[in-house]
């Protein structure tokens, strides 16, 4: 159990960190900190992606001279899949973070049952 | 015995119960404060006191619709979810192939396609290079188009001034003004001997793109922090004389056109067989990678754009 714990040390991190995402996202009632928790999901993603596409005592995917062999370097598409996700990862953050000063600036607070709560009253 | 075991899980029944209520009181208070209709004067509230009953009924109402998100319920299942997802997870990761195993993904038929004619194809040294911009290179186009609708998002989120006027935007802008660094010497002159190097890492990495580590992306990341750097150390108006609202949004919808229409004209030679008369030149050298170059070079502007944007916008709540 120990040892198989042990060579999957990367992936498990990954979990641990989605894991404590989600449940920041579930849990906190604060905007922001559900922000950051979404941000921690998504670098688990990432970083699950990132550490499959790795494979021990090959290079890098940069072909050095006279070797072409598609045995001789590590796997290139996962990277090219995480640079997406980074992306993506980054223009929804921002999207979020703008909906949430829109938000704090209308109701003074980040806490989203008051927030609900006023919206609610509102709309009498 | 169990006293003590009651008091070691206090903290958790507590917050299993209560839900943390201690900073929600504070909250509340701060709430009332700026809420108009509970801070009514006293002689009108004196005059709403017939109205108790019906009040009382709205308070029970409301209590009994905030006790969902509070509930103990709520807590527990969101707790037995996320442990549940964690195991479930944990042990599915356990299942797969060792971390750095020889027999992962390799196999597959793509990854041997790619590795094996990334160079002739296109000439890149850098095979992710290859794949993000030539292969896959529409996805890129998508990709920096997010990043261009996500900065407009925000932007048009911002400057809604819903309740603002000219006059509290005068004195928010005010406000930032004096949080602005005037003289600090420390912060300049690091600023002044860094952001030359970063700017030159950043274009080195860009250039470079198609033959070592990096690309695009992560080289106009590293422009776009040396352009918060030298905001911070020297202000709005030092870095107006070169970059301002006008600057971000001709490089990035010119960037944007230029991507969009040569890997356009790419694709459609491409998917006709006809020759599309860009050379590939010998892989290794600088200029070299048919598009590869200029397509780096684009994706880098788009990206020290809009990361200098969106610090500015979300600092000054405007660009």
């Amino acid at each position: 159990m120990l040892s198989q714990v042990y060579s999957h040390l990367d992936e498990l991190t990954a979990v641990a960190l989605f894991g404590i995402g989600f449940t920041l996202l579930l849990l906190d009632k604060n905007l922001m900190k559900k922000i950051i928790g979404f941000s921690m999901m998504d670098s688990g993603i990432y970083l699950f992606l990132a550490s499959y596409g790795y494979i021990e005592s090959r290079l890098a995917p940069i072909y050095a001279e006279d070797v072409s062999e598609s045995s001789a370097y590590v796997n290139p598409l996962p990277a090219g899949l995480v640079l997406t996700g980074i992306v993506v990862g980054v223009s929804v953050t921002a999207v979020m973070l703008g909906l949430t000063i829109r938000l704090y600036e209308r109701y003074h607070s980040l806490d989203i049952d008051e927030i609900a709560e006023k919206i609610r009253r509102e709309g009498k | 015995m169990n006293r003590k075991k009651r008091d070691a899980f206090a903290p958790f029944l507590n917050w299993l119960e209560n839900g943390g209520n201690a900073l929600d009181a504070e909250m509340q208070d701060a709430l009332r404060e700026h809420d108009p209709k509970e801070a009514l004067p006293e002689k009108t509230k004196k005059a709403k006191k017939k109205a108790v009953p019906a009040q009382k009924d709205k308070a029970r109402e409301e209590r009994a619709r905030k006790a969902y998100a509070d509930s103990w319920w709520y807590r527990l299942l969101a707790v037995v979810t996320a442990v549940t997802l964690i195991w479930l997870l944990m042990e599915a990761v356990l299942q797969m192939p060792k971390f750095g195993a020889a027999d992962t993904l390799i196999d597959s038929e793509l990854t041997e396609f790619y590795v094996e004619h990334t160079k002739e194809e296109t000439g890149a040294m850098n095979i992710v290079t290859g794949i993000i911009l030539d292969y896959r290179g529409f996805d890129t186009l998508g990709e920096s188009h997010v990043l261009f609708i996500a900065v407009c998002t925000v932007l048009l989120m911002l400057s809604i001034y819903g309740e603002r006027d000219e006059e509290s935007r005068l004195k928010r802008w005010e406000e930032e003004r004096h949080y602005e660094p005037e003289h600090d010497v420390i912060l300049q002159s690091a600023a002044r001997l860094l952001t030359p190097l970063i700017l030159i890492f950043g274009l080195y990495i860009i250039v470079n793109g198609h033959l070592s580590p990096g690309g695009g992306f992560s080289g106009g990341a590293v422009l776009g922090a040396g352009l918060i750097l030298y905001q911070n150390a020297f202000g709005y108006e030092k870095i107006e004389r070169f970059f301002t609202y006008k600057t971000f949004r001709w490089v990035s919808v010119c960037s944007l056109l230029f991507y969009s229409l040569a890997k356009g004209y790419h694709f459609f030679t491409g998917a006709n067989h006809l020759d599309s008369h860009i050379p590939i030149g010998t892989p290794g050298n600088i200029l070299s990678g048919g598009l590869l170059l200029p397509l780096n070079f684009v994706v880098g502007c788009v990206v020290a754009c809009t990361m200098y944007a969106l610090f500015t916008m979300f600092r000054k709540g405007e660009f």
